[in-house]
């Protein structure tokens, strides 16, 4: 490999590990891989409660540190995924998830889109349905009918 | 000849309903962002804690000479649960209040000093005063964490029990204490 090569793989690789999605580094290593993996996935799927819209492995927040420190705690105790994010949604409430539950209280969100999507379509066809049902004119019929002609 | 004299009427009532609707649509939209962006402070979390009992703590007192306080210690009685630190300015805008909360009414205030130097919290507290009946001292926020806390300063009334029954995100001040703390804690008194 010539000295260009390298040194253009090494530029590469920097940016590679760059541009990678890290979280701020807290000087904390889960030595298995498997919980490594699920924990930068959990700290993605966690809303930083003072940032309003960063996630817990997006923010350098304190509180956000210490969010990813209890994540990691957790893990490291043989916590599941589904007992973990309970653990943050009884302290922090829904706002910590980025996926809200569905319940009464959230149905407004769940399905306003849907239900204003509907009104829209319904909206839409009753429009469509009138301009059709309106009859023409004794001229317009002439119109459409010398244009048929000269068409046809 | 009266259908047909009617019609164009009726007509000309749809077409202004047919224009008005989008403009209606549109101030229904605008009231609405207008709700949402002022009514609601996007940085205030509902508490997810209230009527939950006060989370499991073993801390050292600051400046206890090595003693430790559990939640076991604020059973007995109503208490405020105030969460400070030195670096928070709204910490000492409220404490003036919290002093004379603590002098005046007689509810028993308990401080968590929270991601803080212990020495700093001290000297704080001489230079200050102490409205305090004793403070953990939560080095790391783990504390801080079992009880959602996300800035400081944080204020919760638990009861005798030792569960929390209101939580105050922000500075307590007169208005906050008499509005919001004093009626819940008036409550506790009356629903034993």
């Amino acid at each position: 490999m010539s000295r260009a090569t390298r040194c253009a793989a090494a530029a590469l690789l920097a940016f590679a590990q760059a541009a990678s999605p890290a979280s701020p580094v807290d000087g904390f290593e889960l030595e298995d891989a498997a919980m490594a993996e699920r924990y930068q996935a959990l700290i993605t799927e966690f809303r930083c409660p003072k940032c309003l819209n960063e996630s817990l492995a997006s923010s350098g927040a304190p509180i956000a540190a210490d969010l990813r420190r209890t994540v990691r705690r957790l893990i490291a105790d043989g916590a599941e995924d589904a007992a973990i994010r309970a653990h943050l949604q009884q302290r922090y409430g829904d706002f910590i998830l980025y996926d809200p539950p569905l319940r009464p209280s959230t149905w407004a969100l769940w399905f306003a889109p849907l239900a204003l999507a509907l009104l829209a379509a319904a909206l839409l066809r009753r429009a469509g349905a009138r301009r059709s049902a309106l009859p023409l004119s004794e001229a317009e019929r002439g119109v459409v009918e010398r244009f048929v002609e000269r068409r046809g | 000849m009266a259908q047909t004299a009617a019609a164009p009427a009726h007509a000309a009532a749809h077409r202004m309903i047919g224009r008005l609707l989008p403009l209606a649509g549109f101030a229904a939209l605008v009231a609405l962002l207008y709700l949402g962006f002022t009514l609601r402070d996007p940085t205030l979390l509902p508490s997810a804690l209230i009527a939950q009992p006060f989370p499991r703590f073993d801390l050292p007192i600051l400046g206890g000479g090595g003693r430790r306080a559990t939640e076991a210690d604020l059973q007995g009685a109503p208490r405020l649960v105030n969460v400070w630190a030195t670096w928070c300015p709204t910490c000492l805008a409220e404490h003036a209040e919290l002093t004379r909360i603590g002098a005046e009414t007689g509810l028993s205030i308990i401080g968590i000093n929270y991601k803080d130097d212990a020495a700093k919290a001290i000297a704080w507290l001489v230079r200050h005063g102490d409205p305090y009946q004793f403070n953990v001292v939560d080095a790391d926020g783990d504390l801080g964490v079992e009880l959602g806390v996300y800035g400081a300063p944080e204020t919760f009334l638990v009861d005798a029990a030792g569960i929390i029954r209101h939580k105050r995100v922000g500075e307590v001040n007169r208005a906050v204490w008499e509005n919001e703390i004093a009626p819940a804690w008036r409550n506790l008194a009356a629903t034993p």
